[in-house]
């Protein structure tokens, strides 16, 4: 049920509502609204036990395993959330000053300079809201320093085909041409296509590592070393970075600027989708064009850079600082976890993968790159199973659903048909993984003794699959009173 | 090992599974010329007890302030149970609804905000929100470039009325791709446009954006303005405060025709400050227009049953399926703080929300009057208002903001730097969570800092 559909006029909260009457005639009628919004008219309890029960239809990380490939759904440390928001933290208005923010501002400037260790950049901005928002600037900044060197012919952003689908949106938002690069039989980057690629029109190159595809791009080095030598620069798009934590740097690797997701990696909530937050760290010749504002130290005091004291900045993303609160909690989960913490992460990250690919490989399902060893998350395909079978990789996702699995990643990247994108996180315990392998090969049995079942999944969940098509045609996107 | 559940004999067990003597085996394929273990500027890990600790010692340095500054950001009551609902973990560690059987709470929950929304601002449909109100302003140019087929200059015209900040965010975002913002001064006496100063023949415009209330908090022509754009081809963006949309016309009722695309900053709405963020972005159209919106939006349907249900809809616009030719590269909305948004709403009701809107108009009418009648201090606009507005001092504006913090006051934003021309100008905010002796707190402390200001700066004349 709808809340609007227990709503029953004049029913109010007068405990929520200011006590003050206040009077309306110092606004002309022109401007006044004529007839009130459409809001409900519940009691609090009506409100705490609708949205209570619609929480309840959710599955979440912290009531389901949740192997969602490339969205890296490890524990959100309680802690995180307590701390970020103390009441010092979440009544600071954005324009406080200086002085009466100085204990705000050294958490952003630790956050700033834990970011620029863990990514081997000489410099980061917390601004970005969201990892696409991250990308965007990344993007920016390779056409801002490209245009401040006069060097106007690049027009084009390479990506490989294997790329998440806001690195070619990214580039088209910066008004670049994007073209992609074929990915080799071993899910590394065609190295020849590259080189036939690269030319005087290349800005730069968008690159996931490990990729997309679940496996370390090998040949890193000689990537780097195409793309500089035709005056191309080098974007790391941070989306997996929880595989190489404290193993290997992109600096290291070569590139120029990266973007985080702070919500994978350092375990802000995904919140049902968002807030995120995406910072991004650069190389010194992108240091200028970086977002604003930025928080520095001097002699124990800190303060914010802004555009007149950034001129070449590529500007500023949001109204303030950007995600503040997420930013506290990615903090506490940095200095939570220290540096020997890092170092975990990657490797029982890491772990768990290889262990989920071996176990699953061994009860009959087929890897899309049997060769390769899994970096954090890793790619099986069921299209042996939807041939013979005639059950797919939806199927098989839906199932899980009914034996208290969130379902992994399907068809993405779209390169490997009838994929599952499977990341399990560090944070999972080894009994819970082999759960989800029991149920994976429970589900294999159905699939041939009762195919049906599996096509009809989910059959536990509040509602069976939903009918999108109907859902596109007839665009039913808001309550009217009419029902 | 923190959050990490493995025992030694788990590893090796795993490693075993795998077929592989040790941990540092599965990094085999990383050239070992790029491998760096150095972490030398992070600290070692600490426990919660010692984080609580920091973390506290630096929350009550940035210990509460009397806050006068709006610019953009609103304090306001939050019913209590809008976060205790919001901080659960179903809600909390979610991630964007893929797959819907398993997402239904989060789906309508979206559903109803939309509705809500819809409602709100008088238009058709809403999206299930963007990153924030600046960014949402970015997108909705985008979008108008790609509504608006007539029109081919890529021009919008963006009143000097319109936040600062969010003028600069759009500009960052949109001007790669040749579009230009082009700045509509403001009358220096009602700090509004003034609608006989519009050409008569603009040219080709791509859209007029329209801020109500304006960034100085007084209300434009909404309705003149509006139709004048439509007359010239051109969109109408409206840029609003969904809490004084409890009192004022929503745009889909402004003019003639209404507005066409319709954003804003959800923060009023059970965000609290938090230092800028996370707040939400809002956007919300015509249903002509839908297609062309950005981010996620959420549509009822029917599941094998017939039996009601809801789902991410409209994919097909979104960077995952179209890629380079999506309308944007956003592929998140701000879940949690429309979360906690629906549940303000849904506590409020239209009617507590036109209470906590009338109460903020009241208190800054309040806190304008008493200014107004301290001395070196003048008001500078003759304008109806919502809940913001601009006063002038007669000392240098910097001298008085920071003596005010000194004294745990947040005087307003000062307007210095985005309006030179204004003079020593602030912007002021009083919401329904100032008292009358809160005002008078201020206007007590401005007058004792202005006479020490102003006998600094006129020493007494020794006598010849």
């Amino acid at each position: 049920m709808l809340i609007f559909e227990q709503s029953k006029s004049q029913r109010a909260n007068p405990s929520q509502a200011p006590l003050q009457e206040a009077g309306i005639d110092s606004i002309p009628a022109q401007f006044r609204r004529r007839r009130r919004p459409l809001l409900p008219e519940v009691s609090e309890m009506q409100a705490v036990r609708h949205f209570t029960r619609l929480s309840q239809k959710n599955f979440s990380i912290d009531t389901h395993f949740y192997p969602l490939g490339s969205c890296t759904m490890k524990y959100n440390p309680r802690a995180s959330n307590t701390l970020a928001m103390l009441p010092g933290f979440l009544q600071r208005h954005p324009h406080s000053p200086d002085n009466l923010s100085q204990g705000f501002m050294a958490c952003m400037f630790d956050l700033q300079e834990i970011l620029k260790d863990v990514t081997g950049m000489t410099a980061v901005s917390l601004a970005p809201m969201a990892g696409a928002q991250g990308e965007f600037a990344g993007i920016a900044m390779i056409r801002a320093y490209h245009d401040a060197r006069e060097d106007t012919a690049r027009t084009e952003i390479l990506a490989p085909d294997a790329a998440h689908g806001t690195n070619p949106a990214t580039a088209t938002m910066c008004n670049y041409k994007v073209k992609e690069i074929p990915t080799d039989a071993q899910g590394d980057v065609d190295i020849d296509a590259l080189k036939a690629a690269v030319g005087p029109q290349t800005a730069g190159i968008m690159l996931t590592n490990p990729s997309t595809l679940g496996v370390f791009e090998r040949r890193i080095k000689d990537i780097a070393e195409i793309v500089h030598s035709a005056g191309g620069l080098l974007y790391y798009d941070g989306a997996n970075l929880n595989a190489i934590l404290g193993k290997v740097k992109p600096g290291d690797m070569g590139f120029d600027v990266i973007h985080m997701n702070l919500h994978k990696t350092f375990s802000t909530p995904h919140g049902g989708g968002g807030p995120g937050a995406g910072p991004v760290g650069v190389s010194p010749r992108l240091e200028p064009f970086l977002p604003v504002p930025l928080v520095v130290k001097n002699d124990d005091e800190y303060s914010w850079l802004k555009e007149k004291d950034r001129p070449q900045t590529i500007g500023r993303l949001s109204t303030f600082m950007g995600n503040a609160g997420v930013l506290l909690r990615a903090y506490v989960y940095a200095r939570l976890l220290g540096r020997e913490g890092m170092h975990r992460v990657a490797d029982f990250a890491t772990l768990n993968a290889n262990y989920m690919l071996a176990r699953l490989r061994k009860a009959g399902f087929e890897a899309a790159f049997p060769e390769r060893l899994a970096t954090h998350e890793f790619i099986i395909t069921l299209k042996r199973q939807a041939k013979e079978l005639g059950v797919n990789t939806m199927d098989f996702a839906k199932r899980l659903l009914d034996y208290g699995f969130h379902a992994p990643t399907t068809y993405f990247p779209l390169l490997v048909a009838e994929c599952l994108l499977i990341e399990p996180t560090e944070t999972e315990a080894k009994e819970d993984i082999d759960a989800f392998i029991e149920a994976m090969i429970k589900i294999q049995h159905e699939a041939e003794s009762d195919p049906e079942k599996v096509k009809s999944a989910p059959h536990s969940l509040p509602v069976r699959r939903l009918d999108d098509v109907k859902a596109a045609k007839d665009m039913d996107l808001r309550w009217t009173v009419s029902e | 090992m923190p959050f990490i559940p493995h025992t030694d004999d788990d590893v090796k067990t795993m490693l075993d599974a795998i077929g592989a003597n040790s941990i540092e085996d599965l990094f085999a394929e990383i050239p070992a010329e790029l491998r760096s273990e150095g972490l030398d500027s992070i600290p070692d890990g600490v426990n919660e007890m010692d984080i609580s600790r920091l973390m506290r010692e630096r929350a009550d340095q940035d210990s509460r302030s009397l806050c006068f500054a709006g610019a953009g950001a609103y304090e306001h009551h939050i019913p209590a149970a809008v976060w205790e609902l919001t901080t659960r973990g179903e809600f909390y560690t979610a991630y964007t609804p893929y797959q819907a059987e398993a997402s239904q709470g989060t789906l309508q929950l979206l559903y109803e905000y939309q509705s809500m929304m819809a409602s709100l601002t008088g238009m058709d449909v809403s999206n299930a929100s963007l990153y924030d109100g600046a960014s949402a302003l970015a997108e909705a140019v985008l979008m108008a470039v790609r509504a608006n087929r007539k029109s081919k200059s890529k021009r919008i015209l963006t009143p000097r009325t319109v936040h600062p900040d969010y003028r600069r965010v759009a500009n960052t975002i949109v001007h790669n791709q040749g579009i230009v913002l082009d700045e509509l001064d403001f009358d220096r006496q009602q700090g509004v446009i003034d609608p006989a100063s519009l050409p008569d023949d603009p040219g080709d415009v791509t859209a007029l954006i329209i801020p109500q209330p304006n960034y100085f908090g007084a209300l434009e022509d909404v309705d003149v303005l509006t139709d004048w754009a439509h007359a010239h081809g051109a969109l109408v963006i409206a840029v609003v405060n969904p809490v004084s949309l409890a009192i004022l016309t929503p745009p889909g009722e402004w003019g003639d025709s209404g507005a066409d695309i319709v954003c804003g900053d959800g923060q009023p709405l059970g965000a609290p400050l938090s230092s800028g963020g996370p707040y939400f972005g809002f956007m919300c159209c015509r249903k002509a227009f839908v297609r062309q919106m950005p981010g996620r939006i959420i549509g009822r349907t029917t599941d094998l049953d017939g039996k009601s249900g809801y789902t991410l809809t409209l994919q097909a616009r979104e960077q995952h399926i179209r890629r380079s030719k999506a309308t944007s590269n956003i592929c998140t909305n701000q879940g949690l703080l429309v979360t906690a948004a629906t549940i303000y709403m849904s506590l409020l009701g239209a009617q507590g929300l036109e209470r906590v809107a009338l109460a903020c108009h009241a208190n800054t009418m309040k806190l304008l009057a008493a200014l107004d009648e301290t001395d070196g201090v003048t008001k500078l606009f003759d304008r109806p208002l919502f809940h913001e507005a601009v006063v002038q001092f007669d000392l240098p504006v910097a001298d008085v903001m920071r003596a005010l913090s000194v004294q745990g006051i947040i005087g307003g934003v000062s307007l210095a730097d985005d309006y030179p021309e204004l003079g020593n100008s602030i912007l002021i905010c009083a919401t329904e969570t100032k008292t009358d002796a809160d005002i008078e707190t201020y206007t007590a402390s401005l007058k004792r800092i202005a006479m020490r200001l102003t006998a600094n700066r006129c020493p007494v004349q020794p006598k010849m």
